[in-house]
């Protein structure tokens, strides 16, 4: 897991400029994510990799392409310092998984490779060779975002 | 392990004994809001994830506020589909054109929400419901969908900023005031996704009216939610309209709070917050607001809608006598049915149009620049709602001016902003 490293607020408008969101395609969605802030973005992310960002990531408005181009780019995690409330429900609600952490967001830098593991919340710093320790998620949010979001999940639990 | 109000109401809700801030938890809802621009996207939402039962049709509750009587044919639409839906599930809270009024006006009045109720809405001022001591927070339409369908959702359990009130109110201060200056210390993401909670002395001088209009608010200085203690004004105000068993939560004396703000009424006096956020709070009384010309002022809103606030305003225009300045146009917008009815029997609607405002029925309107009062570019308008953002009320270059009944009242008369002692 490769990591793409930001500063404080990278708001929704950067994360999906709002030129795209006549688009629900979500190949077309992650064609352009991150782009007015990192334009080579879409070329380098592999799936599996990581951002990891400042303060309040994901502020701005409360469009849930937001967290639906970043989880079509092929991210794994984001792990931020904090943030915005609306964009941490919507990345839980369709399936993206983040981790508040500000000593891991803090140290970690871009192009690190990292392993973390879901169920104890351990992110390891392969590159570095250091380990952060954020707060595990519950059994319910782990299967919510393996289940790939809240409806799916109540869908997968109604069937 | 010690709990805030908000963190105690939580824990019962997931059936855990305590929770610490941070923790993300399910937790059981006591109630589902949806209003007639969310809840369509959650019936969508809800359709398309096949769900076939609502989780209770008494807690599930819809209001078409905002664009009603509906404005156009896409907000008819709007309101059939949510109307098609209530029919179809049996909902009990349907409230359409003649029973509705504006959502967080509406269901305390209602006596539908109770204290240490957990309660979502997709609607921003959910909030509001914190003053009564339950647990009320906005969400997502998705949200909304789901949590219609199973009668659960999750939270995050947020940490706490304590707000201690002393002192007494001034005349002419209300709620709004208090509000308004809180949310220009903390700033508009002062509080984010923490609890305000309020305790001290100063809480009896607020009426239920001035913590409805306080809880309303806690959204503006970024708050998850904005909660008072159940104490004889909520037990009095509940008496009569509530009709199920409650608890009551308060916090443990060594609850934690990041952060403990004091608000010491004696030093509250009119405030008005200039555009274009809710902090900038300046004073109401200031030689250069004499210049700030006004075209409208607007008195409702779920924040600023209920029959306390048209008493302030018509007060102001019955004692002082004297009408709206020329070239200033006064709406007034009763939230409910119930505080439109009593403002006839008051005698105050008369007192409105004697001072040559128009009385609306119930609706959202123009505080979010839907209709019934959109302004043009370049106009000013003083406004008892919630938010004076870019554009929040009409054309981009137009300007709000958030303040109470009376000083929107005071602000008409004058044709600039003004304290209401200016037109006396
Ligand atoms: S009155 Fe304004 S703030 Fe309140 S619910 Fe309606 S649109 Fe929202």
């Amino acid at each position: 897991m490769r990591v793409h490293k930001y500063g404080d607020h990278v708001d929704t408008d950067v994360i999906i400029p709002a030129r795209y969101l006549a688009s629900q395609d979500e190949k077309e969605l992650a064609s352009h994510c991150m782009e007015d802030i990192d334009k080579d973005f879409h070329a380098k992310v592999k799936a599996g990799d990581v951002i990891v960002a400042g303060l309040n990531f994901g502020c701005g408005s409360s469009r849930e392409h937001a967290p639906l181009a970043i989880k079509a780019s092929g991210i794994k995690c984001v792990i931020a310092k904090s943030f915005a409330r609306i964009f941490y429900r919507n990345a839980i609600n369709i399936g993206l998984a983040i981790l508040e952490c500000p000593e891991a967001a803090e140290n970690i830098q871009d192009n690190d490779e990292l392993e973390i593991n879901f169920d104890t919340g351990l992110i390891v710093d392969k590159t570095q060779n250091r380990n952060f320790q954020a707060e595990p998620f519950p059994e319910f949010i782990k299967k919510m975002i393996e289940d790939g979001g809240l409806m799916k999940s109540l869908r997968a639990k109604k069937a | 392990m010690a709990m805030t109000m908000t963190q105690k109401i939580l824990a019962g809700h997931a059936d855990l004994d305590e929770v610490h801030a941070g923790q993300l938890i399910q937790a059981k809802l006591d109630l589902v809001l949806g209003n007639d621009i969310t809840t369509p996207v959650a019936i969508n939402e809800f359709n398309a994830a096949g769900f076939e039962k609502i989780f209770d049709k008494s807690r599930v509750v819809f209001v078409m506020d905002h664009f009603t009587p509906n404005k156009d044919i896409k907000s008819a639409t709007q309101c059939k589909q949510c109307r098609l839906f209530a029919k179809k599930f049996g909902l009990e809270n349907f409230f359409d054109v003649g029973t509705m009024g504006i959502e967080h006006a509406l269901l305390p009045e209602q006596g539908l929400v109770a204290p240490g109720d957990a309660v979502i809405g997709a609607d921003s001022h959910t909030c509001t419901y914190g003053a009564l001591g339950a647990f009320s927070t906005g969400v997502g339409s998705t949200d909304m969908g789901a949590a219609m369908a199973v009668g659960y959702t999750w939270f995050k359990v947020p940490a706490a900023i304590k707000v201690n009130v002393s002192g007494h109110k001034r005349k002419y201060v209300s709620g709004k005031d208090v509000i308004l200056t809180l949310i220009g210390i903390t700033g508009v993401d002062g509080a984010l996704y923490k609890s305000l909670e309020f305790s001290g002395d100063g809480l009896k001088e607020l009426t239920m009216a001035d913590r409805l209009t306080i809880s309303n608010m806690a959204i503006e200085a970024g708050a998850k939610n904005g909660i008072f203690p159940v104490d004889d004004i909520t037990k009095e105000y509940l008496n009569g309209r509530l009709k199920r068993k409650y608890e009551a939560f308060y916090p443990d004396d060594d609850a934690e709070y990041e952060r403990v703000i004091n608000l010491n009424l004696d030093e509250i006096d009119c405030t008005v917050a200039f555009p274009h956020l809710p902090e900038n709070a300046r004073p109401a009384k200031s030689p250069e607001n004499k210049n700030i010309r006004i075209d409208q002022i607007v008195i409702g809103s779920c924040t600023n809608g209920k029959i306390e606030d048209m008493q302030a305003a018509a007060e102001i225009f019955k004692s002082s006598g004297r009408k709206l300045a020329d070239g200033v146009r006064g709406i007034v917008i009763p939230a409910t049915q119930s505080v439109y009815r009593e403002c006839i029997k008051r005698g105050y609607t008369e007192i409105f149009l004697d001072a040559g405002c128009v009385v609306s029925t119930p609706t959202c309107g123009p505080c979010l620049g839907g209709h019934m009062g959109c302004l043009a570019a370049g106009e000013r308008c003083v406004s008892t709602t919630n938010r004076n953002f870019v554009g929040r009320m009409g054309h981009v270059d137009s300007e709000v001016y958030l303040a109470s009944p009376a000083v929107a009242a005071a602000s008409g008369i004058a044709g600039h902003i003004a304290h209401p002692e200016e037109v006396m």
